[in-house]
């Protein structure tokens, strides 16, 4: 790469940072104003108690629940992938890792605001918090609420330095690429950072173990969300797949809420030359895995469930698949597995509009997914007397718009302030790799090999 | 803290100027390379291959254990009420409070290894040229014995100028 390419690099990445144009501001007031739309409906069921949500016994869990253990879900798209991705030594890795660790942080940020907004009175969160006091307090570590504070706040506070740590590299650029107020801002972000052979040794060798350490960290997050649900004798609530299926489901949303936000980076920030095609194929390939195993785990449920025959498991099994819950569950499976699985699937229909048609409509599929495991197991517990259907308020769909609203807001705020590709570890990417022959082999007599070995 | 430096274009010419630097007796702490972006490629990156912060990491998990089996004993202990059937110290809710504190003890020794091992955060002024971010490689001499023939060397490397602070 000669020093040309590099400061091309520079200036193509940096671009996002320097210039702002109006649908900029337009963007950010909308979003803003969804935003504020939001935080006034929350105000209000602070105000009002909430019975102005949609939530009645026997549904005590409904909206907000669904979208707790979707934006959970969402994470998983970043820092697990960027990590696995990055423990292969993808080198296609490069310029999706950030744009991945990014919705993560956010994701589980607004994910884990949806318990705090479900307790009606959120100043009491801090009872949440397991730790021994002389309030009289009883923390109960044998909750799985108290199971989902530990795995939360393990899983943003390694996400958010996983994100953190390779900004700082290229926040030391931007010291010296910036002018003015900007340059003394990410001189104070840079923290120093020269890039001394040193501090590149120490960087990487940390990355490798935050790698690591945070793969079983998001697995765990995810079954542990499970566990809310699994743990409790609810009819389809109580089973041993719950763990995986929860873990996979989060992957395979993640990776299409991934997809559709490189789209939109690749064409708003003109980042064509970066985000290529092959980087949308590639990870089409492993949505379509993940179709696959949701296919699986979904056939899986159903079946065993289906086969045990128990009454009260049924009475959900037939609410959700012929009775009133019928068209969301087959809207489901058609978002999830029919559409996406023939488009990913034929090699020419996965182009980048292919990979963002299949990616929103997994988006959409995996919502509804949260909300039938949910839902209609509580509407149709164990007595009949007690079975219940739910109608969502305008409270809780104003919350659930605006937890999107943030999302896109907090992710375009990012972008004008860092560069939504890696810079230096784009550039390590142009460097010329080591062949993979023996020693003494050249390059040729390697594929001569190869040819002849069995 | 007085130092000569080179700006180089390439890594090629950067491990010349190295290699020629310890030749003429240069000592290998004295001679500090920067760079934007690491580069294991090459010989001049590999002296600080050698790291504990693998074992630090470890041992950061092995006190986050210790930490969560504390916390899940004392607080169980503390308010001793029966839920669910379960024993007062439940070991199988136990052990995910425990791995979550585990992974997040390493997470943060690796972190805190890794920001005192490269003297993070410092508002120290040391060698350093904004070019660094254009692509050029830096290599200096801090403390040089023989300021001539440090600037001979780094020059003989290809490059026309070298800087001093």
């Amino acid at each position: 790469m000669t020093l040309q390419d590099e400061q091309k690099i520079n200036a193509d990445l940096l671009r996002p940072l320097r210039s702002t144009s109006v649908w900029f501001f337009l963007l950010v007031a909308f979003l803003g104003t969804i935003l504020l739309c939001g935080a006034g409906a929350w105000f209000y069921q602070m105000s009002n108690g909430l019975a102005v949500a949609g939530i009645r016994w026997p549904i005590f869990w409904a909206f907000y629940i669904t979208n707790f253990v979707f934006w959970i879900g969402i994470s998983h798209a970043g820092t697990l992938i960027s990590a696995i991705l990055r423990l292969v030594n993808a080198t296609w890795r490069r310029p999706v890792t950030r744009c991945a660790e990014v919705i993560t942080v956010f994701a589980l940020m607004i994910g884990a605001m949806f318990p705090i907004i479900h307790l009606g009175r959120p100043w009491l969160f801090f009872y949440l918090i397991p730790y021994p006091s002389e309030r009289h307090i009883w923390p109960n570590v044998r909750s799985p609420l108290s199971w989902d504070f530990f795995a939360i706040s393990t899983y943003l506070t390694g996400s958010t330095l996983f994100l953190i740590l390779p900004i700082i590299p290229d926040f030391a650029l931007m010291r010296d690429q910036m002018t003015g107020w900007r340059r003394r801002i990410y001189g104070v972000l840079a923290l120093g950072w020269q890039g001394t052979t040193k501090q590149w040794h120490r960087l990487e060798a940390a990355m490798q173990i935050m790698a690591i350490a945070i793969v079983p960290v998001a697995i765990s997050v995810h079954t542990i969300v499970s566990f809310d649900f699994s743990m409790s004798p609810v009819p389809m609530w109580h089973s041993t797949v719950f763990g995986p299926y929860f873990v996979v489901g989060a992957i395979f949303s993640g990776i299409a809420g991934l997809i559709i936000a490189m789209a939109v980076l690749r064409k708003t920030l003109h980042l064509e030359a970066y985000l290529h095609p092959l980087h949308f194929q590639n990870l089409g390939k492993l949505l379509l895995l993940m179709s696959l195993l949701w296919g699986y785990f979904t056939f899986a449920e159903r079946i065993t469930t289906w086969y045990g025959n128990q009454p009260a498991e049924m009475a959900v099994f037939w609410e959700t698949q012929t009775g009133s819950y019928a068209p969301l569950f087959w809207t489901m499976v058609f978002c999830n597995f029919l559409i996406p699985f023939p488009i990913l699937a034929i090699r020419k229909l996965r182009t980048i509009t292919g990979c963002v048609i299949a990616s929103s409509t997994i988006v959409v599929g995996m919502w509804l997914e949260r909300f039938l495991i949910i839902v209609p197991s509580l509407g149709t517990k164990n007595l009949p007397y007690s079975w219940s259907s739910y109608r969502p308020q305008p409270v809780e769909i104003m919350i659930t718009i605006a937890t999107f609203a943030a999302m896109v807001l907090l992710y375009t705020l990012f972008t004008k302030a860092v560069p939504i590709i890696s810079i230096w570890e784009l550039k390590v990417g142009g460097h010329v790799q080591p062949q993979l022959t023996a020693e003494g082999e050249t390059e040729e007599e390697h594929h001569a090999l190869w040819r002849t070995r069995p | 803290m007085k130092a000569i430096y080179g700006l180089y274009p390439d890594p090629d010419s950067a491990q010349h100027a190295v290699d020629e630097l310890r030749k003429g007796g240069v000592p290998d702490r004295s001679i500090t390379v920067i760079s934007s972006q690491p580069y294991e490629e090459y010989q001049f990156s590999h002296r600080y291959k050698q790291t504990w912060l693998f074992w630090i990491a470890a041992g950061g998990g092995v006190a986050g254990l210790a930490a969560g089996l504390t916390l899940a004993y004392i607080t169980e202990t503390s308010w001793p009420l029966v839920t669910g059937g379960m024993p007062i110290v439940a070991w199988w809710p136990n052990i995910i409070i425990m791995f979550e504190l585990t992974m997040l003890g390493a997470i943060l020794a690796t972190v805190v290894s890794l920001f005192v091992t490269t003297g993070l955060p410092t508002k120290d002024s040391k060698v350093y040229d904004p070019e660094v971010s254009q692509g050029k490689i830096l290599v200096a001499v801090e403390e040089p014995a023989d300021d001539a023939l440090v600037e001979r060397t780094l020059k003989a490397s290809g490059i026309e100028e070298v800087k001093r602070v």
